[in-house]
């Protein structure tokens, strides 16, 4: 039964896969090598089309890998699949929280843990900075200081800071319209 | 509006607004959830994501579940969780079935590297704001900026950071306590 299989695979993904949809990456290899639902070179794509389609990444991996699999039942199954796990273990904990909510000790341990929180999202935020804003790659190869900036995605940022802080008319826009825009500028300007 | 409707249209819409993972929805969280609802506070959210990138599973479902849970029980969690998930589940099939080579296309290369200078800027203006709300003494400033380097040049698991993170609280808050 492929739906069954599917739904039981990918609940495994959604259970070990610790950190986010780029942490599925590894389980999904092993998918393949395992059940040879889809080849290596398949997978290839199905990442570049998760990371760029809205949503979070490891939904659209196994949305993608259900559907090439066994069409739309088995995308629906593979979602399923994922999204369990996590629901159930976060309905644990929010439950867990809530009765330890006054508990000094609780409360203790998330002012110790915020700032590390905040720090992570900084280095995930860097991580994105070095893809979009720098050629890290062109620079290796070439040496020049000159191909590390990637100036015209500087120049982007720059204006889109602008909008979003500094102009009154602009700054309180929904991120959907600044999202927008710089995706028009991207097709435009041909980055 | 029904409120488990409204948890599901709230999440659709966020799903539908987020490229690129679950730290770029953190400034779309903010708008829908923060400020338009005010189901949950800045400080709540870092914490569900602090949870979140510790428990298995995709960090957005697992702040979607908290959500909804927090505002309407189990039943909420669920119905924010499909709602996030839904707009990814209609878009794939469609891109799925009618483009099989969408990701080669050039158009849409260079819609997703402007998009992505966009989600940075997004990510960048959301730190800032959380900065100034955690970043309150010696502890916080040490902690944002360690945590951010050894994050950005090693390897580290984030569920090491989030632990001693912990442990760090504990013993500081039962420091003080100690010393009153």
């Amino acid at each position: 039964m492929i739906y069954l299989h599917l739904f039981f695979e990918f609940f495994k993904t959604g259970l070990f896969a610790v950190g986010g949809g780029l942490a599925t990456i590894p389980f999904l290899y092993e998918m393949s090598a395992k059940t040879g639902w889809f080849t290596y070179e398949e997978l290839a794509n199905m990442i570049a089309v998760s990371e760029s389609t809205p949503g979070p990444m490891g939904i659209n991996m196994a949305t993608y890998v259900g559907f090439e699999t066994s069409g739309i039942l088995g995308s629906i199954c593979a979602t399923i699949g994922i999204v369990t796990p996590s629901v159930i273990i976060i309905l644990i904990i929010a439950k867990a929280l809530q009765a330890f909510r006054s508990n000094r000790y609780v409360d203790a341990a998330f002012y110790g843990i915020r700032p590390c929180s905040l720090g992570l999202i900084a280095a995930a935020g860097a991580i994105v900075a070095k893809i979009a804003l720098f050629n890290v790659d062109l620079f290796m190869q070439t040496g020049l200081f000159t191909d590390l900036v990637n100036i015209r995605a500087l120049i982007l940022a720059a204006v889109l800071l602008v909008l979003t802080r500094a102009v009154k008319y602009t700054k309180n826009l929904h991120p959907l319209w600044f999202i927008a825009f710089s995706a028009v500028m991207g097709i435009l300007l041909k980055y | 509006m029904p409120i488990l409707f409204d948890l599901f249209v709230t999440f659709a819409k966020v799903g539908v607004c987020t490229f690129g993972g679950g730290i770029a929805m953190l400034p779309i969280l903010e708008r829908e959830v923060v400020n338009n609802k005010g189901w949950a506070t800045m400080d709540e959210l870092m914490d569900y994501y602090a949870v979140g990138q510790c428990t298995p599973g995709i960090i957005a479902v697992n702040t979607a579940t908290f959500v909804g849970n927090k505002h309407k029980g189990i039943l909420g969690g669920i119905c924010a969780s499909i709602g996030m998930v839904f707009p990814s589940l209609v878009i794939i099939l469609v891109i799925a079935s009618v483009l099989s080579n969408f990701a080669d296309i050039p158009a849409v290369q260079s819609a997703f590297a402007g998009i992505r200078v966009c989600v940075c800027v997004l990510i960048f203006n959301a730190i800032i704001k959380l900065w100034k709300s955690v970043v309150k003494d010696r502890y916080s400033l040490v902690c944002v900026l360690a945590v951010f380097l050894l994050a950005t040049f090693l390897d580290i698991s984030p569920v090491i950071f989030v632990l001693l993170g912990a442990v760090c609280g504990i013993i500081i808050k039962t420091a003080e306590v100690r010393s009153k």
